[in-house]
């Protein structure tokens, strides 16, 4: 996908030609069409292979997620009656798409919040575990491209499309992430992750199962074309210059504080000292001789 | 008046009178025209050539001077363009994912500086930078001036009205902070409107009073913009004039060396050299903000959006120098009471309605109280260093740890997500932190100070460390030490001993119980403010190290004449 967009980035410098959007547009569609049906196993097109895919998830599963999470996915309570791993048996296959195809899990150790690393399992494993997971119960399937994908949108549309998502996400994520998605911090060592530069799809995902002290957002309180805008408006401030300058990581008044004093209050006392150690005295020889 | 005039003047000592250079008769028209209907000669001969002593820390307060004239500067060309008005509309300007968004006129007039004016952006990121520099300048000059005990008589007054430029520049920020009508800054104006509606009884009407009904109304942008660019500019403008004022009437504090003494100052004159140096400082102040408004970004309103009471955002903070009310408020537990159906907010009233002008009390008093225990009424033009006036130091170094620790606990949500910590330890750390940290650092910035005191006393009386490693018949190593230049030994003992604890007459029938009780309170602080201190030597101590020092550096050579090794002594 990646070499895709660097093509489509290359190709963007003829985008204002007469017949490019045409060219753009099918190309767009046969590329991702055909890269879809390929390489999507959730589009499997036999009830053959899609069997095969979820025997395949279920080895995975029993190897890298029985441990805490049961070998039917039923779950693991600890002695003291608190979850060791949660039951799985009804977050369907949108909740394991984001945790594993961001890294999240498998978990590498107990602990207040299970942090975004290293991906563990290949597109072709995540799609399996996935497929095992959704057999078990019930949940949102993965969501498809067009639910969150941009690309292609009239100019027009796609300002307005960001204005009412910034306004969704003012109302609805900065209380956690905070208002350029750089995060916060919850209960208990727990922290809202900064969400800059995510996939859109697991920003999607996220919104729609609501992993670890996340509210769920499903498509009843913000509806799937509202999730869009705020990925639209999302992906608008990865893609939005610095127009003021250095932002010290976009966590508001703590660095601009932390630069005020070290940069804003460090230089001028620095220049002052510099001031102060040149007199008018000629030469530094001299005014040690008067001393 | 030219410089060349000037300089004509300053290098004769001979008994002609000056005469004015070739070239420079308009100007010398001009200066005469204007002091024949100002009279500015008079008033100039004596200021022009007043006396600064030179010293980096007696420059920190001008940081603060100049950053408030960049604010002035850049403030008038804001005001050309922000509408103080609550009046809804809706954003049409060249942000795009701003446009079609309703919000007030004030926040669309800051969206639109920092858009659609030219120099906009670089002018509010300038008067806000250079508002965060006023007041962190005055902090650490208002520390600069209290560990050199530079507050003493006859300078008091000048501590009150600079106390002052605190709390105004304080207030000046936060009503600027708020003007854009943001998401941050109506958050942080939503907060003001608990802070006031916890006090008890009058609360509510406070807070009716300020917004003119209900929060938010549409009038709080209006009376804080009239506040923000008229009453409390007028009040800094006045008190930073008096406060000047008294500097050239007292005259500038200067630190003890040879030739320095209570009754003069030594340092350069007014013009041309102070006239240059500040000048230019002035130019470098402005230079730091410029660059800082034109490459770091700050308070990003496009981003934050309008305010809306149904939004907020993690990380809302108010700017630094508010960080430590807001800290105390978020480590404090939730203490309330409810009478009679009332509520009595501790939790709020305790860290934002009490501590604050506590602690501003405290520190306006801190001259008064030395004063009181130390019973010392005389004039102090010369500083102390702060090893000098170790419990002085120790209690600015436990107010610092008090300040500094709240501060930090305003940030309690970055420094979680940044080291990865639980903001609920945070807040249990500073809840006891907040009151034993203050008393440990007492205790450590005092006798830190008492070690440092004993170290000048051995440089007085035994020397300094000459680096000179002798070895002796037995082959065991030692450092020479050389007596201090009288300089320096000088500077070092420009100092006043301690006085005497006072005697209390008992039997003293005149004084009654309250006296006596008063009496032998400040006795007892008066022993414990002085206790440790170490006094510098008497002259015969001074004479008879100086002797031995002597016959000690006599034998050294000896030694190096004798020895196998006949480098000869090092230079000092």
């Amino acid at each position: 996908m990646r070499l895709l967009n660097r093509s489509a980035g290359r190709l963007s410098r003829h985008r204002r030609g007469p017949i490019a959007g045409l060219v753009v547009l099918l190309l767009g569609l046969l590329l991702t069409g055909g890269l879809y049906a390929a390489f999507s196993p959730a589009q499997a097109d036999t009830a053959a292979e899609q069997e095969e895919l979820v025997k395949e998830g279920r080895e995975l599963f029993l190897v890298g997620c029985a441990f805490c999470h049961g070998q039917n996915g039923e779950g693991v309570l600890t002695q003291g009656g608190s979850q060791y791993g949660p039951a799985l048996t009804d977050v369907g296959a949108a909740a394991v798409d984001f945790q594993v195809g961001t890294g999240r899990m498998p978990m590498a150790q107990p602990g207040a919040q299970a942090p975004r690393k290293e991906v563990v399992y290949n597109e072709r494993e995540t799609a399996a575990l996935a497929a095992y997971v959704a057999t078990l119960g019930t949940g949102p399937a993965i969501p498809d491209e067009e639910l969150y994908s941009t690309e292609g949108m009239e100019e027009d549309e796609l300002n307005e499309l960001v204005s009412r998502g910034g306004q969704i996400f003012l109302a609805n994520c900065t209380a956690c992430h905070n208002f350029e998605g750089s995060g916060g911090a919850m209960p208990r060592g727990g922290y809202a992750p900064k969400i800059r530069g995510v996939d859109a799809k697991h920003i999607y995902e996220a919104m729609l199962t609501g992993p670890q002290s996340m509210d769920t957002f499903s498509d009843g309180n913000i509806p799937p074309e509202d999730k869009k805008a705020v990925i639209a408006y999302l992906e608008m401030l990865d893609e939005q210059p610095g127009y003021a300058g250095f932002s010290f990581g976009g966590l508001g008044p703590v660095s601009e504080g932390i630069i005020a004093w070290l940069v804003g209050l460090g230089v001028p006392v620095a220049f002052a000292v510099w001031i102060a150690a040149h007199t008018t005295r000629s030469s530094k020889k001299k005014d040690e001789a008067q001393a | 008046m030219t410089v060349g005039d000037m300089s004509k003047v300053a290098t004769t000592n001979g008994t002609e009178p000056a005469t004015p250079s070739k070239g420079s008769k308009r100007a010398g028209a001009v200066a005469n025209w204007a002091d024949e209907r100002l009279g500015l000669g008079t008033a100039m001969k004596k200021n022009l050539r007043k006396v600064f002593p030179d010293h980096w820390s007696f420059m920190l307060g001008e940081v603060a001077l100049w950053s408030f004239v960049v604010l002035l500067l850049t403030g008038v060309f804001l005001t050309l363009w922000f509408d103080p008005s609550m009046a809804e509309v809706e954003y049409n300007g060249s942000y795009d994912p701003l446009r079609g968004v309703h919000m007030s006129a004030a926040f669309a007039s800051t969206v639109d500086i920092s858009f659609d004016v030219r120099g906009g952006l670089l002018m509010r990121q300038m008067h806000h930078w250079a508002a965060m520099i006023f007041i962190a300048s005055m902090m650490i000059h208002l520390l600069r001036v209290y560990l050199t005990g530079a507050f003493r008589k006859p300078r008091e007054i000048n501590w009150l009205i600079g106390c002052m430029l605190l709390l105004l520049g304080t207030i000046e920020g936060f009503t600027g902070y708020s003007l854009p009508d943001d998401l941050l800054s109506g958050t942080g104006v939503r907060a003001a409107d608990g802070f006031m509606k916890a006090t008890p009884v009058i609360g509510t009407y406070m807070s009716f009073f300020l917004f003119g009904g209900e929060f938010p109304g549409d009038s709080i942008i209006p009376r804080f913009y009239a506040m923000h660019i008229l009453l409390i500019p007028g009040l800094l403008l006045a008190l930073i004039a008096a406060h000047m004022l008294l500097l050239v009437y007292h005259k500038h504090t200067q630190w003890p060396g040879p030739g320095r003494t209570e009754k003069n100052v030594v340092g350069f004159p007014m013009l041309p050299v102070y006239m240059a140096k500040a000048g230019g400082f002035f130019f470098i102040v402005f230079g730091v903000t410029a660059l800082m408004g034109g490459l770091f970004s700050i308070n990003n309103v496009w981003k934050l959006g309008p305010y809306d009471p149904s939004k907020v955002t993690a990380g809302s903070q108010p700017d630094w120098y508010m960080g430590w009310p807001d800290g105390l408020l978020r480590v404090i537990p939730a203490w309330e009471t409810h009478l009679w159906g009332h509520t009595v907010s501790w939790n709020v009233m305790l860290p934002i309605l009490v501590a604050p002008p506590l602690l501003l009390v405290i520190l306006m008093l801190l001259p008064f109280l030395e004063a009181w225990i130390t019973g010392d009424k005389r004039e102090h033009h010369l500083l102390q260093r702060p090893r000098n006036a170790p419990t002085r130091t120790g209690i600015m170094a436990g107010l610092m740890t008090f300040y500094g620790l709240a501060w930090a606990a305003g940030g309690n949500d970055i420094i979680a997500i940044k080291m990865d910590l639980s903001i609920n330890q945070i807040t249990y750390f500073m809840r006891g932190a907040l009151f034993i940290g203050p008393v440990i650092a007492f205790f450590i910035a005092r006798r830190w100070c008492v070690s440092l005191q004993r170290h000048d006393e051995e440089k007085l009386l035994h020397g300094y460390e000459s680096g000179v490693l002798v070895r002796s018949p037995d082959g065991g190593y030692a450092e020479k030490h050389l007596p201090l230049p009288e300089g320096k030994a000088y500077t070092l003992t420009a100092r006043d001993n301690d006085p005497e604890i006072d005697e209390i007459d008992e039997s003293d029938s005149s004084l009654s119980g309250r006296q006596l009780r008063k009496a032998r309170l400040r006795q007892r602080l008066q022993k414990l403010y002085f206790a440790d201190n170490v006094q510098k030597p008497t002259a015969e101590e001074l004479q008879e190290s100086a002797e031995h020092a002597e016959h000690e550096l006599h034998e050294l050579e000896t030694q190096i004449a004798n020895g196998p090794n006949k480098h000869g002594p090092a230079e000092h």
